[in-house]
């Protein structure tokens, strides 16, 4: 009788003690949480994918109430969330352009391979067994770790390369953390075309040649093709893109003798229109020193041999430049 | 000391709470699929059990024995263990907000760890005295930390794997828990003295 009471009242009797100490504690202990952050926490996507550098959403509204991150960094929800959280902030927001995935490698050398890969049909996996096993050391593997990361269904490997869906593209950065080969780019969409350089090699041209259909081979041509200084510089054989100076006319693209450089992904008419005036003579030598001249580097190719004929690279640039000027005079 | 010793060694290696008695499994299959998380998990498995088996002791032996209710212990028990958890955590959010950060999510998880109750349970059956309760604890937790620090490495590689795809996810873990189980088992023998 005794331990059948007693045990309803010890367990009671903690009970109540532990409750009581308990809301005695929510009450001494209380910490002050800022009422903007639960606010925010609420309207951010829930896709926790660290995109903003923050560990999930919550963590990121934290950063965002003590003011450390900006409030345009999440780019899952774009703009408009900007715009929301500026207003819970009450700062202006500074929305950037919109980001999406770029993969650097058109994957026209991947059927190029130095040996047999058999094994775990994963990049990182891949690369460890003598950097993968295509002729490029810089290509994308297709091994398809890209595709696995990524939550927004926005990466796919075609054809043996990874392909990003730019409408999908949140720019999480899931794919561009992941990649091995460093392929992946965080690319700004600025310009009304956009213009990307599909190749990540920084091998020399003959190398490339080997090793890719349309890889990089560090010629110069799209530098001056380029009508603004520095938007297009060939560093280490590899031509990059200043997205900041770009105003994405497009002329470098044309200018490529390689296709390494896309439109809107697609490889533009690289005939420029002077060319059909030429007298067939002057086509047929062009086309031969054109020959010549394309696996050339840049260095080489710029002291021309003969001071009267123009090169079909001069005339490019020239023609190049005339179009450039026309471009940026005309909507100003 | 030699007790102690034997105790501590016994709860890290040979009676390992998850891969000899199969306690807190729950945890160790939910948060080991990266090393960083197992660890934060791990820290906070170390101390709620501590703290838990220095805490349950007083209880059990001025509160339960004394009144021949040692039947209740495992009611009284959980009833500690959660309150004591909320206590914790809400007075480390305030006194020691870095710590609260480290455990994060992982320390109210734990409430409902049947490691945690284990622990306290076997400290009354073994009747260890106070000190050698808080080491069983201690060591228990680390113990706890070592197999799932151990299996969330496994696991992170065991990711890029290709296994049959009736195979992937839960099932292939579970059985590379249990073979790790199996390599565990070679320390049944492990003697101090």
């Amino acid at each position: 009788m005794n331990t059948v009471l007693l045990a309803p009242i010890i367990l009671g009797v903690l009970g109540i003690v532990f409750g009581a100490v308990l809301a005695f504690a929510s009450k001494v202990f209380a910490v002050e949480k800022d009422p903007r952050e639960e606010e925010i926490a609420s309207i951010l996507p829930g896709a926790n994918c660290g995109g903003c550098g923050y560990p999930g959403c919550s963590g990121y509204a934290n950063a965002v109430v003590k003011g450390i991150a900006p409030v345009n960094a999440c780019s899952p929800g774009g703009a408009d969330l900007a715009k929301q959280i500026a207003e819970i902030m009450g700062v202006e927001a500074e929305i950037g352009a919109r980001r999406v995935a770029e993969v650097l490698c058109s994957g026209h050398g991947c059927d190029k391979l130095r040996y047999d890969y058999v094994g775990l049909s994963d990049c990182r996996a891949m690369v460890k067994v003598s950097s993968g096993p295509l002729q490029c050391t810089y290509g994308c593997l297709g091994g398809g770790t890209c595709e696995q990361v990524c939550q927004f269904d926005a990466i796919h490997i075609v054809n043996g390369v990874a392909v990003v869906d730019p409408d999908a593209c949140v720019a999480c950065n899931q794919c561009v953390e992941v990649c091995p080969k460093n392929l992946i780019h965080m690319i700004p969409l600025k310009t009304k075309r956009h213009v990307a350089v599909n190749c990540h090699s920084e091998a020399k041209g003959a190398e490339v040649r080997k090793s890719c259909d349309d890889g990089c081979i560090g010629c110069g041509l799209c530098v001056k093709a380029c009508p603004k200084e520095g938007a297009i510089v060939v560093e280490n054989n590899l031509a990059k893109i200043n997205y900041d100076l770009c105003i994405g006319c497009g002329l470098c693209a044309q200018a490529c003798p390689r296709k390494t450089i896309t439109i809107d992904g697609k490889v533009p008419e690289p005939k420029p229109k002077k060319e059909d005036k030429l007298t067939p003579q002057d086509s047929k030598e062009a086309a031969v020193a054109q020959d010549k001249n394309a696996p050339v580097p840049d260095g080489v190719r710029t002291a021309p041999a003969s001071k009267d004929l123009d090169t079909p690279a001069e005339m490019l640039q020239k023609q190049a430049e005339r179009h450039a000027e026309k471009k940026i005079t005309d909507p100003k | 000391m030699t007790q102690i010793l034997a105790i501590a060694l016994g709860a890290v290696l040979v009676n390992n709470f998850i891969l000899s008695q199969f306690l807190g499994i729950c945890p160790f299959m939910g948060v080991s699929k990266k090393i960083d998380t197992a660890l934060g998990m791990g820290m906070a498995v170390i101390f709620v059990m501590g703290v838990a088996s220095a805490v349950n002791y007083p209880i059990n032996k001025y509160l339960l024995l004394p009144n021949d209710l040692i039947f209740m212990q495992t009611v009284t028990y959980i009833l500690v263990i959660a309150s004591l958890v909320q206590f914790v955590e809400m007075f480390l959010q305030k006194a020691v907000p870095s710590l609260y950060e480290a455990l994060g999510v992982y320390l109210p998880l734990i409430t409902t760890n049947c490691a945690v109750l284990g622990v306290v349970l076997q400290n009354t059956q073994k009747t260890y005295n106070f000190i050698e309760s808080v080491t069983y604890g201690v060591t228990g937790g680390i113990g706890f930390l070592v197999a799932i620090v151990l299996f969330a490495s496994i696991r992170e590689r065991l990711e890029f794997a290709v296994c049959p795809k009736s195979f992937e996810g839960f099932p292939i873990a579970l059985v590379t828990a249990s073979l790790l189980a199996l390599a565990f088992m070679g320390f049944s023998g492990l003697k101090i003295w």
